[in-house]
């Protein structure tokens, strides 16, 4: 592997930014540091920039430990949240001033500030000054200013997280093409779900200073390790309930939200009449109208997985419609259905009464 | 629209009544004397106290007498060095004081505050009783064999004392540039491989550079007009312009000369600044292409 994090510890004062976290990360690898704001993911991306230390622990580049090296002798380099492009520089000086640091004759130089300006389409800019470009472009010259040391590892620290929409998504493309392009392995942070889960190829997903999951972006998402991951990736119903069966190949939950049971196709290693968590994400339930017949749950148990609610409110998005949905019990379950198929009106309206269910592989039972 | 005519209603005579309470006492106390000290400069004297405004250039001639264009040179020479050596302690204390902890922050800016807080005269005479040839300096080389070094009423005096006066007025506006920097700007080229003192000259000084050139200034403009420390420290050939000044209002009792004199450091002062604005044009220019 590439980068080892062993038992990384950061405190600052009284406070745990980073908690014991170990970590390996491999080369060409797009990865993603993910979590809310001050879950410590910028402070491990700082101390493998060298811009911190550990106050515990370990952090390796190529087997090389990296505890004691500053900053500018780091086989890495870092695209800042604020690009920090030298502001009495040119495009041009600003790409070539890691170069003359590290005495790159000047023919080679040129040659390869023409290179990166390339890769990143600001060739016709090199002559700019900073103030001259736009937000989206300034960025491009920190991501140039960087990749032309051919780093082992760049760094990207909310690399998009101030670009206005629209440029953030064409952007989000463009990071992952460059990435395969220059093969260079990328460790990103960022606090935005949806950046890591459609660019990274592995994420791991912090809170409160330690890591919670680390896994690709659709592991995440499906197979969450715990409640804290199931919350924060995406949208998920998340059920109490106690583990009334549990076979190697299959469980069930009773849960006092709902009033058949839930039958899951996983076994669970947790003892029966454990105290878990259920999760059922919006798009795995399926809603049919109340005046059709009671759809049947999985044959080893016909009554699990179905309930019958009213819909609250409904919030037509286009592709998709939100619904809130309530049962007679008064637990309130998402739930998004897609519109497949072109209709005047396209959301069941408020009152509706409905069958909710889904299938045994919908739900997953978290234990912390 | 309404707006726009609420303006021109009441909010006109409220800028009117903040404007005029200012702008009458400038009139009264600034502009007025100074206008009365700048017609004496083209007077001469009659009498005891009288003086007529004749519209003569004699005191401006005079003026170019080598005798006051030496002292107007040393004044600036002075001047000068003391804004150099303030620079070169500031700008690092600066800099340290910009990178400390919250606590040592406010330790640093007391260091430099507390004498800036005490009487001038004060201060002075405390630098004297260090400085004397019976001084604490000289009873510490004595201790090695050493002296006594006659350090009072030399130039090397009132160079000490000017700066001693003039640091905070450089280190405190340099302070607030630096503090304002983005910090990332310097990690960021840490990050592109550069060391510590490559980053200051090649990264921090010239994006602070018009701080700089505004520090400078706010040093150099007391700096030049400084009366009591020359005074003080200084010995005969140490005289900077406003000791001349001064002897001209009290002891010659010559009002017009003295005021041709005073309103050529004044014109002195201008260029420095219009040098100022001149630099900052410039950079702005340069940043343009």
């Amino acid at each position: 592997m590439l980068i080892r994090f062993e038992n990384v510890t950061k405190r600052f004062g009284s406070f745990i930014a980073v908690d014991d976290v170990s970590l390996d990360i491999e080369a060409g690898e797009f990865f993603s540091l993910l979590g809310p704001s001050g879950c410590g993911k910028t402070t491990l991306l700082r101390m493998l920039a060298g811009l911190e230390t550990p106050t515990e622990g370990r952090i390796l580049i190529d087997g090389v430990d990296m505890v004691g090296v500053p900053p500018n002798r780091r086989p890495v380099n870092m695209v800042f949240q604020s690009y920090a492009v030298f502001p009495h520089m040119n495009v041009a000086q600003n790409v070539a001033y890691g170069l003359k640091i590290d005495r790159v004759p000047k023919a080679e130089r040129e040659a390869r500030v023409a290179d990166a300006l390339a890769l990143v389409k600001l060739s016709e800019f090199a002559h700019r000054r900073p103030d001259q470009l736009s937000g989206g472009q300034r960025q491009r010259v920190a991501l140039a200013r960087a990749l032309v040391k051919r780093p082992k590892v760049l760094l990207l620290d909310e690399p998009l997280s101030a670009l206005d929409a629209k440029l953030r998504d064409a952007m989000r493309g463009e990071l992952a093409q460059i990435q395969r392009d220059v093969g260079v392995t990328f460790v990103m942070v960022t606090h935005d779900q949806d950046e890591a889960l459609a660019m990274a190829s592995r994420c791991a997903l912090m809170n409160r200073g330690t890591l919670q999951q680390v896994a690709t972006p659709g592991d995440l998402y499906e197979y969450p390790a715990n409640r804290f991951v199931a919350d924060f990736i995406g949208t998920i119903n998340l059920f109490e309930g106690t583990l009334s069966v549990d076979a190697p190949d299959h469980a069930a939950v009773t849960t006092p939200a709902l009033d058949a049971p839930i039958h899951v196709d996983h076994g669970v290693t947790g003892a029966t009449d454990a105290k878990v968590w259920v999760g059922v994400r919006p798009e795995k339930i399926a809603m049919t109208p109340a005046s059709g017949p009671r759809p049947t749950g999985p044959a080893a148990m016909p009554q699990a997985n179905v309930t019958h609610g009213t819909i609250m409110t409904s919030a037509y998005l286009g592709a998709v419609t939100f619904y809130d949905v309530a049962t007679a019990g008064g637990t309130m379950i998402k739930v998004s259905a897609p519109n497949g198929t072109r209709s005047a009106s396209p959301a069941l309206p408020a009152g509706t009464a409905v069958w909710l269910h889904w299938a045994p592989d919908a739900p997953i039972v978290l234990l912390g | 629209m309404a707006s726009a005519r609420g303006i021109s209603g009441g909010s006109r005579s409220a800028f009117w009544a903040v404007f005029l309470t200012p702008a009458l006492w400038m009139m009264l106390f600034f502009v007025v004397p100074l206008s009365v000290i700048w017609a004496y400069s083209f007077g001469r004297t009659l009498g005891l106290t009288e003086v007529v405004v004749t519209g003569t250039l004699a005191n401006y001639v005079r003026v170019f007498d080598p005798v006051y264009l030496m002292i107007f040179a040393k004044s600036l020479v002075f001047a000068g060095v003391t804004t150099a050596i303030c620079l070169i302690i500031g700008f690092p204390y600066a800099l340290v004081m910009t990178f400390a902890s919250a606590r040592a922050k406010i330790l640093l800016l007391l260091a430099i505050m507390l004498p800036f807080w005490t009487n001038l005269l004060v201060r002075t005479y405390a630098l004297m009783a260090v400085m004397r040839t019976e001084g604490w300096i000289n009873d510490g080389f004595g201790l090695v064999g050493l002296g006594p070094f006659e350090m009072l009423h030399t130039n090397f005096a009132v160079i000490t004392g000017l700066v001693y006066v003039h640091l905070p007025f450089i280190v405190l506006p340099l302070f607030s540039t630096l503090d304002r920097l983005d910090r990332s700007l310097i990690e960021a080229s840490l990050d592109l491989g550069a060391g510590h003192l490559r980053t200051i000259f090649q990264v921090v000084i010239p994006i602070v550079w018009p701080g700089i050139l505004s520090a400078v200034l706010l040093c150099f403009i007391p700096a030049l007009g400084s009366y009591l420390t020359p005074d003080l420290l200084g010995g005969p050939d140490s005289q900077m312009i406003a000791s001349v000044i001064e002897r001209q209002f009290k002891r010659a009792n010559d009002w017009p000369f003295g005021a041709a004199l005073s309103f050529m450091l004044m014109y002195l002062t201008l260029a420095a600044m219009a040098w100022r604005a001149l630099a900052e044009r410039r950079a702005a220019g340069k940043e343009a292409h």
